[in-house]
């Protein structure tokens, strides 16, 4: 890009704003700032919440079992015979938890994609990133990016395989769409 | 025995960036309207509802907080989210409590305040909005990127263009432009919205709705209460609804919204509306544009046009004013604004207007048939709603 990332943007401007604040409540005693467009006044929260979530994954344990040896994991009923890709420790129409882990091909075709310009907060610090849906062999879709920066070279109903990644900064491991070339 | 309702009083906010107002300050603009409208006072308000769906603002109980500002405190009350589909979820709760014989008269209030947030906060909840955990956490998907992928598999199936897709921005910007309540009532060309920026490729800035504040209110009464406070009732013929999968990759194509289909079908069943030829049945529609393909879809999944034929409804400009269905004269979410769970009542307020002609002249729709439509999407077709209004009583 050579430009500011949206993440160094984001901060750049947020900063800017927080001391424009305590600079008025320095003189005023109070946080309260004109709205830069309208001049209405605003009261700057003086709390801020951090959410950060810890989900359990005691049930389906064995699906990040797999991506530790390259494998995409999904259960199957052993009653009804449904695959299920998120894995469900529980199958919702047997009403039974007699689930079997299986395999997933990783092969598929790619159903459709978007590239991702204007970032949540908490994905600001990549570059833009495209993310595609693909019907894998066994009939299951599985959402991920897709290892491609530019759309144009991609095609609904192209060829494509899932990879298990690591993905960076954060150092974790996760799937991937990867584009076949014939 | 089920009872009739009625929209007996509305009121809407200024839609937009909102700074001017507090919370609950945003909230009486609209019920102080809407009791106005219907000629009542809080103490006939029996219960009210409260769409809202947070986060980015900071009043956790916005129905308590709503109820003590506007006075309607010691009545009962709750808090709905059924995403940007809240508000129609909160209209239908109020007419069900009506039409069980619960009570006479209910409010539904939709409220949102977006803008007490920074606008990549507001990015980051409302991509959070589908299946957090597989879908969010890993991939970063956004609001406009969720679109995005139908959008794909649209155009790719139907031939349809970016320039298609930019004609429906231009005829909701249109009928925005004449409205005074509207975020952005400005007109914009086919160029301008081409050459807005990608925010989710392939859809643009002008193919998005926007972060916006803003309130709707409407007060629902039974029959008999409805006829002694007004000589025009708006009647709510018929609710459908229906969900889908919070996993998009659940789904079987990208072509539809499912639930949108679901909920039409049952609206329809519920009316007796003929859902092969729809359009004979309606003067005018509210439908979901969150984004320019939202609307395409939506013409499809309501049964105006066939399967790959929605985008020749706008091309051929058969959705305004005059048209065989006029959709989105309030300008849309697209340019009248789409403060999330405010959206679906705003919709019944827009409508009950149309259907007693009262909206500015250059976007009011011919009435003949006295019958009206809302398709409200929650999520990306995670909940749907479609309403269905009419000028004559439904039974009885």
């Amino acid at each position: 890009m050579g430009q500011k990332s949206q993440k160094e943007a984001m901060e750049e401007a947020l900063k800017q704003f927080e001391q424009f604040v305590e600079s008025i409540k320095q003189a005023t005693g109070l946080p309260i700032v004109p709205d830069q467009k309208t001049g209405a006044a605003l009261w700057v929260d003086q709390r801020e919440l951090r959410l950060k979530y810890t989900i359990s994954v005691e049930k389906i344990k064995p699906f990040y079992d797999g991506l530790m040896d390259g494998k995409l994991m999904a259960t199957k009923c052993s009653k009804c015979g449904t695959i299920y890709f998120p894995p469900q420790s529980f199958c919702p129409t047997c009403r039974k938890s007699e689930m079997q882990w299986m395999e997933l091909s990783r092969e598929g075709e790619l159903l459709t994609f978007t590239v991702i310009n204007i970032k949540p907060a908490s994905f600001a610090h990549y570059d833009d990133y495209i993310v595609g849906i693909a019907r894998l062999k066994e009939g299951i879709n599985v959402t991920a990016w897709v290892r491609e920066k530019d759309p144009k070279r991609l095609k609904v109903g192209m060829r494509v395989r899932i990879e298990v990644v690591k993905r960076q900064p954060e150092g974790y491991l996760t799937y991937e769409i990867v584009p076949v070339n014939d | 025995m089920v009872r009739n309702v009625a929209i007996v009083g509305v009121g809407h906010s200024k839609f937009g960036v909102r700074h001017d107002v507090s919370f609950p300050e945003l909230a009486w603009e609209s019920v102080s309207q809407a009791l106005d409208d219907a000629g009542l006072e809080q103490k006939d308000i029996e219960y009210f509802i409260v769409s809202n769906a947070g986060g980015w603002s900071s009043e956790p109980l916005p129905a308590v907080v709503v109820g003590e500002y506007c006075g309607l405190t010691p009545k009962g009350t709750a808090r709905v989210e059924a995403a940007c589909a809240s508000g129609s979820s909160a209209i239908k709760l109020a007419h069900d409590i009506i039409a069980s014989g619960q009570a006479d008269i209910v409010l539904a209030l939709g409220i949102e305040k977006m803008n007490e947030s920074p606008t990549p906060t507001v990015v980051e909840f409302i991509g959070r909005a589908g299946n957090y955990f597989w879908e969010f956490q890993n991939f970063g998907l956004t609001f406009p990127g969720y679109y995005a992928l139908y959008a794909t598999a649209y155009m790719h199936k139907y031939g349809a263009t970016e320039e298609d897709l930019c004609r429906v921005a231009v005829k909701n910007h249109y009928y925005g432009s004449y409205n005074p309540k509207a975020q952005f009532p400005k007109k914009i060309t086919l160029e301008e919205c081409m050459k807005s920026r990608y925010v989710a490729w392939p859809l643009k800035l002008l193919d998005s709705s926007p972060i916006t504040d803003g309130s709707a209110a409407a007060i629902l009464a039974s029959e008999d209460v409805a006829r002694k406070l007004t000589d025009t009732p708006v009647w709510i013929r018929a609710i459908g609804h229906a969900s889908d999968t919070s996993n998009l990759s659940k789904r079987d194509n990208f072509l539809s919204l499912r639930a949108a289909v679901e909920a039409a079908h049952m609206a329809y069943r519920k009316a007796g509306v003929d859902p092969s030829n729809p359009i004979k049945y309606f003067d005018v529609a509210e439908v979901h544009d969150c984004f320019t393909i939202a609307e395409i879809l939506a013409y499809e999944d309501l049964g105006f046009a066939k399967r790959g034929e929605g985008v020749n409804l706008i091309r051929e400009e058969q959705t305004y004013v005059g048209g065989p269905i006029q959709v989105n004269l309030s300008g849309g979410l697209k340019a009248k604004g789409h403060p999330i769970a405010a959206t679906g009542v705003g919709m019944a307020v827009e409508l009950t207007k149309q259907l007693r002609q009262e909206v500015e002249k250059e976007r009011q729709a011919v009435i003949e048939r006295g019958w009206a439509l809302s398709h409200n999407i929650g999520g990306t077709g995670h909940y749907a709603y479609v309403n269905i209004y009419s000028l004559d009583k439904p039974r009885g």
